[in-house]
């Protein structure tokens, strides 16, 4: 790769993309396409129109690259190829494909330019151009950062609507109709008396002409499939049990392996496998980086003889007790880590001379731990390497495991995998790494590693941990100043470290929902400090947000209040982002703000964006003697267009479920180097019986399209909290808020 | 040890204290029986035992002797779907999908036990069963949804 190249993919960043200075492609390089990785597997009578559509005589596939951790991406990437294509469900197989540059992400780059997503200046737009060019130049095939709907929106009607055309053209060739009486139509090019010819049928003559580019869009008032509620096409697989995820998966002569790898981190000073190697079933017992594998004939039998090993562990490279981790972070809102300044408007030094309200908020790391615990399966040969695992960046997995088994990365082979969850997790390395050193260890046998939930939760990278200190003044009856200090490890940094990508600039995403906040408060300042590396952090549903965002909307609210005003009144008044007012005002219609609640309830309101979607929640508890109970939230969230309903409500609930349960009882802490937390005993989110009502509603503005993922996760904690103050006058300023209430 | 899963009888050579969950996975390969944090806190791995739900990480082989197994395979009968299954599909209640077929085992259970649960019912029924993803509004519509479906025959 050219120079250019090499800085470039140093400088790329997952979440918070900053481009090192400097950085530009010729404009050839830019415009080139990728190849169609589909061209080269092509059977008899098969033929391809652009990478995400396969014809052949027999079956029609779809290619869904886009990583389904759950969130129904797999789902949403078939329905734009379908709507286009006039196909219905069940008349095509979906694949994730191999890795190729060909999917490089278009919309990653552009939501992680450090710009107000409502800025279209100059400087706004042609970075967001410069960082989408570094994506396509490098291939970069990520799920991630609530892109996946849109970077396939325009893309994937794009290449449905030229492989219509291309199969209608097909049919003007074989019928000698002209193609203008043609009629596609589930599945078939319809004659004018009525005659369907199947695409399948078409194949082969479409495969003798070239795509037809000029392809146009259907219209939205002709939708079949976006913006409509359809049937999910795993939701059957998933109601009846067939659906396989990564750990499932089952390989011919496959062994079944388990690790134990240091839980401080540092490294494996000595063991004795003896007991292990006596053990039914086991037939090796082998070392990797900073641990040991045992190889069985059973998972469980694995499990049983990794944990007879007896390992000497050497010291965490961090502070091994967490009251130190805190310190560092409280030591840090110092000059020489100011990280930067990502507001300053008005006078705050003079806006702040009076009477200030000050507060100081925590909050600690999380785990991600999915459901489905880590799981990948390698087979080493001379000839390359196989993967059988979900993961989200299949490119630089590829990467990982070439520099483990000494091949090149297209020697290395990815079936990815429907994942049971990932949260982040599914963009580490780890588990995929170890799996390779024990299966070079064994070559030609396929290895089925499997993290124990113990080890899962013991190697997993947590949320950042942080802390803010908000000062602020307000004056009739209004919010006049905020001034926000966010300290916290750079999760990026760490994330993007431990595959050796550097991250130039500041990182976005300390400060991510405050310094982005849609509000004109006339004095603001914003300020992030970046807290030396503790224990390695990684992206976590929503990264910066969900701790940031917790302490923005808490502190506002204690302006709010301390200025007498109505909280959902005066954001409102302080909103400029038409996006913004729209949520807001359909969470107060929706939750009927402005009523007297009933005794001892309170309600609550927050409104962050993140990944370019503003999310505003109102929620209502009730303080009962058994402690705080949640009935109700009402969500609104402006993503320009929804394009799958069904996904849309459930990711929101999800989102809310999962941004509500981590505030109430999830904290990862750390003693002797090791996080105390080892099972969902101990951090196990929410569960059934604290879940609330979860009313949701998609605002639609016909904007950018954005992705909802991510961005009902931020709202979540400080609407509670906001909630909880209301109906009890408690303010609570750390996570997790059990530590200081109770809830039902 | 023999016993029978899902009306098959099966006889696996396995030691005494491996659990009923990496029997059915490794021995028998029946996958829909999910591992999610071996310990009983999660209830991925729910299956019935003489038609009663239970926490397949939890039984040892050798307490199994006789026994009547389901999994979420055996639910249906034949091609006809259980009503469980069925308002799980239509109220798409799956997103990653890793804890339905516990989900589904329990709450055929909890149907099988109380006909028309109410919230509560649900609450203290289901409390076990972890859902990372979040689907709870949606399993609880669900249970509804079956319950109603089941009267209605
Ligand atoms: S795996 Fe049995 S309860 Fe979690
Ligand atoms: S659907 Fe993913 S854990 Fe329940």
């Amino acid at each position: 790769m050219s120079r250019v190249g090499t800085i470039a993919r140093r400088s790329f960043l997952i979440g918070s993309a900053v481009l090192a200075g400097g950085v530009a492609f010729g404009v050839y390089t830019v415009r080139r396409p990728h190849e169609n990785p589909l061209e080269a597997g092509l059977a008899e009578g098969e033929v391809t129109f652009n990478p995400w559509v396969l014809v052949g005589p027999e079956r029609i596939t779809l290619i869904t690259p886009h990583a389904d951790v759950g969130q129904g991406v797999a789902h949403m990437q078939a329905m734009l190829l379908a709507e286009e294509m006039r196909l219905e469900p069940g008349q095509f197989d979906i694949s994730f494909g191999d890795p190729s540059p060909a999917y490089w992400n278009r919309a990653m780059g552009e939501e992680g330019a450090p710009f107000l997503s409502s800025d279209q200046g100059f400087a706004a737009r042609t970075t967001r151009t410069a960082m989408g060019a570094v994506m396509k130049v490098l291939g970069m095939q990520v799920t991630g950062g609530s892109t996946s709907t849109p970077d396939s929106f325009d893309k994937l009607r794009q290449a449905g609507a030229i492989a219509r055309e291309t199969l209608r053209r097909a049919g003007e060739i074989r019928t000698s109709i002209p193609s203008d009486q043609l009629r596609c139509e589930a599945g078939a090019v319809v004659l004018p008396d009525g005659t369907r010819i199947p695409y399948t049928e078409l194949s082969a003559q479409a495969a003798t002409i070239d795509p037809v580019e000029d392809a146009p869009l259907t219209p939205r008032a002709e939708w079949r499939l976006i913006g409509q509620e359809t049937e999910r096409l795993d939701i059957v697989a998933k109601s009846t049990g067939q659906q396989a995820y990564g750990i499932d998966v089952s390989v011919p002569g496959m062994v079944h392996a388990a690790v134990r790898v240091n839980p401080r981190r540092g490294v494996l000073t000595g063991y004795d496998a003896s007991a292990a190697r006596s053990m039914r079933g086991v037939s090796d017992v082998v070392e990797v980086t900073n641990g040991v594998a045992v190889v069985a004939d059973n998972s469980w039998r694995a499990f049983q003889a990794v944990n007879a090993v007896d390992c000497d562990w050497g010291p965490a490279p961090y502070p091994a007790e967490q009251a130190d981790h805190w310190a560092e972070v409280a030591a840090s809102f110092t000059e020489d880590r100011l990280d930067r300044e990502w507001r300053a408007e008005g006078d705050v030094e003079a806006a702040l001379s009076g009477d200030v309200i000050e507060a100081e908020y925590r909050a600690p790391y999380v785990a991600h731990q999915p459901l489905e615990p880590l799981n990948a399966i390698v087979r080493v040969t001379e000839a390359g390497a196989e993967v059988w695992t979900g993961h989200q960046m299949p490119r630089f997995l590829q990467q990982q495991v070439a520099a483990i088994t000494g091949h090149e990365a297209d020697q290395v082979t990815l079936h990815n995998q429907f994942s049971g969850g990932s949260f982040g997790h599914r963009l580490e390395f780890e588990h995929v790494r170890l799996a390779t050193e024990i299966a070079v260890q064994m070559p030609g046998v396929p290895v089925k590693l499997t993290f124990q939930r113990e080890e899962d939760f013991a190697q997993d990278f947590p949320r950042q941990i942080g802390m803010a200190r908000g000062r602020g003044a307000v004056a009739g009856g209004r919010v006049e100043a905020s001034d926000i200090q966010i300290a916290a490890v750079s999760s990026s940094r760490s994330q993007m470290g431990r595959i050796g990508q550097n991250v130039p600039g500041a990182d976005s995403q300390i400060p991510a929902g405050v310094w982005n906040v849609p509000y004109a408060i006339p004095s603001y300042r914003v300020r992030a400090y970046a807290v030396p590396e503790l224990a390695p952090t990684s992206s976590w549903r929503s990264v910066g947000a969900s701790s940031s965002g917790f302490f923005g909307e808490s502190f506002l609210d204690e302006l709010v209040h301390a200025a007498g005003a109505d909280p959902l009144a005066e954001r409102l008044r302080l909103a400029i982002d038409p996006r913004a007012v729209a949520v807001l005002e359909a969470v107060a219609e929706m939750s009927g703000w402005g009523r007297e609640p009933a005794e001892n309830r309170g309600l609550g309101v927050a409104m962050v964006e993140s990944f370019g979607v503003p999310v505003a929640e109102v929620i209502e508890v009730e303080a009962t003697a058994q402690g705080i109970r949640i009935h109700d939230v009402w969500v609104a969230a402006e993503v320009g267009t929804v394009v799958d309903p069904v996904a849309f409500e459930n990711q929101v609930q999800g989102g809310v479920v999962w941004g509500l349960g981590h505030a109430i009882n999830c904290e990862i802490t750390y003693a002797d180097g090791m996080a105390e937390q080892s099972n969902f005993d101990w951090h196990d989110g929410m569960r059934i019986w604290q879940a609330p009502r979860i009313a949701v509603r998609g605002v639609e503005l016909g904007g950018s399209v954005r992705g909802i993922g991510e961005p009902p996760v931020p709202p979540a904690a400080p609407a509670l909290a906001n909630a909880i103050f209301a109906a009890t006058g408690q303010r609570l300023r750390e996570m997790p808020f059990n530590k200081f209430v109770d809830f039902v | 040890m023999q016993f029978t899963v899902n009306g098959v009888p099966r006889e696996v050579d396995v030691e005494g204290d491996m659990p009923l969950l990496w029997v059915l996975r490794d021995e028998l390969g029946i996958t829909s029986v999910k591992y999610g944090c071996g310990i009983a806190q999660c209830g991925a791995c729910t299956v019935h035992v003489d038609g009663i739900a239970m926490r397949s990480c939890q039984l040892p082989a050798d307490s199994l002797e006789g026994a009547q197994i389901t999994t979420l395979e055996g639910l249906a009968e034949g091609e006809t779907l259980h009503a469980v299954q069925e308002a799980w599909i239509a109220h798409q209640v799956a997103q990653c999908g890793y804890c339905q077929a516990g989900q589904m085992m329990q709450a055929a259970d909890l149907l099988a036990a109380v006909p028309e649960p109410t919230d509560a019912d649900i609450d203290d029924f289901m409390g076990g069963n972890l859902c990372r993803c979040g689907t709870y509004p949606r399993i609880r519509a669900a249970i509804h949804d079956a319950a109603a479906r089941l009267r209605e025959g």
